[in-house]
Order: structure tokens, then C-alpha cells, then sequence
């Protein structure tokens, strides 16, 4: 075991101490003067940033006009210029709001662990415990390689089946990227459409599997596994300091691993928006056809992809005459019904259990998708 | 001193496992590392988000990566964050 340092001991131990303590300040209790000066810093250089992104925001469009037509020079109204145009404006909008976004998200986060999301619904009966967990769904830390361990910590220490499933449901669908993408892209009344729907169809469905009685297509070692206790971790002491670095990570982290789908994504709807016809998609994706809605699901679900690869697309079918309810009915499919997340879940739940859940979600999505294309 | 990498294979999991390997090696532990991948047995520890990292037998943190620094920081302070 390596010894203990001790921070204050002096002497030889002084130069490796102050690399100690300069690697703990977050945790330190009182505010020294550096340390204070240090937080007006960040606030500073919290505003500046905030200033640059906001002036980058701005100065996008004409930016974009100027690569196409000046250093590009493609003549003006050529299907690649306005594919061009499209790619240089949304691509640096597109990261900058998600970049922003996942911060605020990470911080918020780092208030809601799922330790504390279950205790809240350990014990909570079905339709109240089916709205909050849809709901917490929404701000909990969640991803599909988890889902095992979480349905098992759930079931186990009492939270009702449908429950964790509007849980499971919700987190995945109602995600916040989707959430602040729409906001961005479309404007509040698409991203309210989004949220709204989301938690009813986790609502809803895990309210009809919890009524549904399925608990014994539940594998057998699931419900023999000691019930959870209180988290070992202390998450929620954290400093502030802690917090934002949550907010950091969570950065690096998402915006690390979906750029490259983004810019897949902006790059697809370029091409969409440059050379499919004004209004093609209204045939093939419009109101009228009847069929586009379930069609947008059977391809939806196999597709996995995240929010952030799939809204620009979504953006671009938007543009050329699709309905809004199909378009959401795909997107819904793409992102909340995945393929891999169901296969890892087999390792929990047997095959009907998780038809059903499939099932469920699937018809949900249809129905938003058709009442969409009803009322809009 | 026995530290384990709780995880089904994910990519994070993998990405936990080298900055584990790292702190570790920059430390001159004598350590062992012990990758856990059957559900059965991760969920022995009564975590509720994978990756988690273990050490002598306590949860230092599930749901996410820390970095080779905050790895180094737990296996110097034990009982500490």
C-alpha cells in the first residue's frame, strides 16, 4: 500500500504536496483570496464565452453565403451551392447548441443520480409512480449499456415493473440533445410537441405493462438478487466545482462521440436539402399517405442512431413537404426503440416481455404519428 | 490491493479499465486489476449504472469514467473521494 501523504508535513514533502493540494482545490473548504479571484475568473470568462458564442451565432449566415458564393464561388441557385450553404450554416450552429446544452445537462445530472431517482420510486403506486418515472426519465444519467443493471436495482427494491418501464422508456425518448436540437432547429412549439408526447407514450405504455401483470416473464436470478441498499456513493455532497466538471465531462463525452454522426446527419440533410425537389417527400412522407406512419416505424426501429445524428435529417424531410407526424413517429422509433438496447435486455427479461414492451412503444409512436398528421 | 472494473463490455468500461492500468502504473502500485463482465456478479455490488470502479472491495464511482487523476487521488486517499 502506498503511504498516506500528508499534505502540511514540509520540508522535502512541500513540492509534491502542492501538487496534491493544487489537484483537490474543488474540495477545499475556505475560500482563500487566490481561490476567490480564481471564481471571479471563471465567471469572467464564463460571460466572454457566452459573448464569442452569441457573436458566432450571428455571424453564421452570412459567413455561410460567403464560403458558398465568394470562396467556393458556386453560381447561386446550382442545387450544390444551397447543399453547401445548408452544411456550413447548420454545422457550427448544430455543435455550438449541443455543446452548450450537454454542459447545462451534465450539471443538471449531477443532481439527479439514479440511486436518488429510485428511492423516490421504491414502493410508489402505479399511475402516480408511472407519471414520475417518466418524468425522472428525463433528467437522470441514463445510457442503453445500463439499462440491465438499473432494471435490476429498480425491480429489486420495490419499484412496480411498469414503473421502471416508463423509466425506460422515457429516458432513452425523451432525450434532452433531441429536446434542444428541436428547440433550436424548429422552434419551441416542435420541441414542447416532442416532450409532450414522449412522456405519454412512457406513461402510458408502462402504465398498460404494469397493468398487463408480466412479472413472470421477468428471468428467475433477477428477482433472487439481494435487494439494493443506499448508494455506496456520496454523490451528493458535491461541490460546485465537482459539478461543472460533471458538466465538462459530459462534453467530452457526448460531444467527443456524436460529432461525427452530426456532421453525417447535417451532411444527409444537405443533400436532401440541395437536391431533392421542393415537395417530393410530400408524396411519399406527406399527410396523405396513410401507410408512411407505420412504414416510418418498421424503419425506424432496427435504425440506431442518436438524436443527434437523426434530427438534422429529420430537419431537412421537414423541409420537403414531410408531415410532421411521420417525421416524429420516425424519429421517435430511431432513438427511443433500439435494437441493441432490446438485446441487452433479453438478459433480463424473457422474449414476450420484451415484445411486449417493443409492442407497446411501437403502437404509441403510431398513434402520436397519426395524431399529428390529423391536427397539424 | 485489489481493484475491479465493473462493466459488460461496454466502450466505456474499456476506457475505465486503461486509466485504471494508467494510475496504477504512474503510481508504482502494487495493485491487481480484475475485470467483472457477468451481470450476475456486477450486480453484487448494488451499482445501477456501469462502468464502476471498485477498489478493496468499495464503490468508488458508477455511471461514468473518472479520469487517471481522480483514479490516482482515490488509491492514495482510501475512504477519500
Amino acid at each position: 500500500m502506498w503511504p498516506r501523504r500528508h499534505v502540511l508535513s514540509g520540508g522535502e514533502e512541500a513540492v509534491e504536496s502542492k501538487e496534491v493540494t493544487s489537484s483537490v482545490h474543488g474540495d477545499v473548504a475556505p475560500v482563500s483570496h487566490s481561490m476567490r479571484l480564481r471564481r471571479v475568473g471563471q465567471v469572467m470568462i464564463l460571460f466572454i464565452g457566452t459573448a464569442a458564442l452569441w457573436f458566432i451565432y450571428r455571424s453564421l449566415e452570412p459567413f455561410a453565403q460567403w464560403v458558398t458564393y465568394s470562396i467556393l464561388a458556386i453560381p447561386a441557385g446550382r442545387h450544390l451551392a444551397s447543399a453547401v450553404e445548408f452544411f456550413v450554416y447548420e454545422a457550427p450552429k448544430v455543435l455550438m447548441l449541443l455543446t452548450v446544452v450537454v454542459f447545462g445537462v451534465g450539471i443538471v445530472r449531477s443532481f439527479f443520480t439514479p440511486e436518488r431517482t429510485r428511492r423516490i420510486l421504491a414502493g410508489r403506486r402505479e399511475a402516480a409512480g408511472n407519471v414520475l418515472a417518466s418524468l425522472l426519465g428525463v433528467v437522470t444519467p441514463f445510457c442503453s449499456c445500463s439499462a440491465v443493471p438499473l432494471f435490476i436495482g429498480f425491480v429489486t427494491t420495490g419499484v412496480p415493473l411498469g414503473v421502471t418501464f416508463s423509466f425506460l422508456i422515457s429516458a432513452p425518448m425523451v432525450n434532452e440533445v433531441a429536446l434542444v436540437l428541436l428547440f433550436g432547429l424548429f422552434g419551441w412549439k416542435v420541441a414542447a410537441i416532442y416532450l409532450g408526447t414522449g412522456l405519454a407514450i412512457a406513461m402510458t405504455a408502462g402504465w398498460i405493462i404494469g397493468r398487463l401483470k408480466l412479472e413472470r416473464w421477468v428471468e428467475d436470478w433477477v428477482l433472487q438478487t439481494p435487494a439494493g441498499t443506499a448508494s455506496a456513493l456520496g454523490e451528493a455532497g458535491m461541490t460546485w466545482a465537482e459539478r461543472i466538471r460533471r458538466g465538462r465531462d459530459a462534453v467530452k463525452d457526448i460531444v467527443g462521440k456524436v460529432w461525427p454522426y452530426l456532421l453525417g446527419g447535417i451532411a444527409v440533410g444537405a443533400g436532401i436539402h440541395g437536391y431533392v425537389p421542393q415537395n417530393f417527400m410530400a408524396a411519399i412522407m406527406g399527410k396523405g399517405a396513410w401507410w408512411s406512419v407505420p412504414l416510418a416505424v418498421v424503419i425506424g426501429v432496427p435504425m440506431y442512431s442518436n438524436a443527434a445524428g437523426i434530427i438534422p435529417v429529420v430537419q431537412a424531410l421537414l423541409g420537403k413537404g414531410a408531415a410532421l407526424g411521420t417525421v416524429l413517429a420516425f424519429m421517435m422509433s430511431v432513438i427511443g426503440l433500439s435494437l441493441p438496447e432490446m438485446i441487452i435486455l433479453r438478459k433480463v427479461l424473457k422474449v414476450p416481455l420484451i415484445a411486449t414492451f417493443a409492442g407497446v412503444v411501437a403502437l404509441g409512436i403510431l398513434v402520436v404519428g397519426y395524431v399529428f398528421n390529423m391536427v397539424m | 490491493m485489489k481493484i475491479q472494473i465493473l462493466g459488460t463490455g461496454c466502450a466505456k468500461c474499456k476506457t475505465l479499465t486503461a486509466h485504471a492500468e494508467k494510475a496504477v502504473q504512474e503510481l508504482a502500485l502494487e495493485a491487481e486489476i480484475e475485470k467483472v463482465t457477468a451481470i450476475q456478479d456486477i450486480m453484487k455490488f448494488q451499482i445501477l449504472m456501469t462502468p464502476g470502479l471498485v477498489i478493496d472491495g468499495q464503490v468508488k464511482a458508477a455511471g461514468r469514467v473518472p479520469s487517471t487523476e481522480e483514479i490516482k487521488r482515490m488509491l492514495v486517499a482510501p475512504g477519500g473521494k
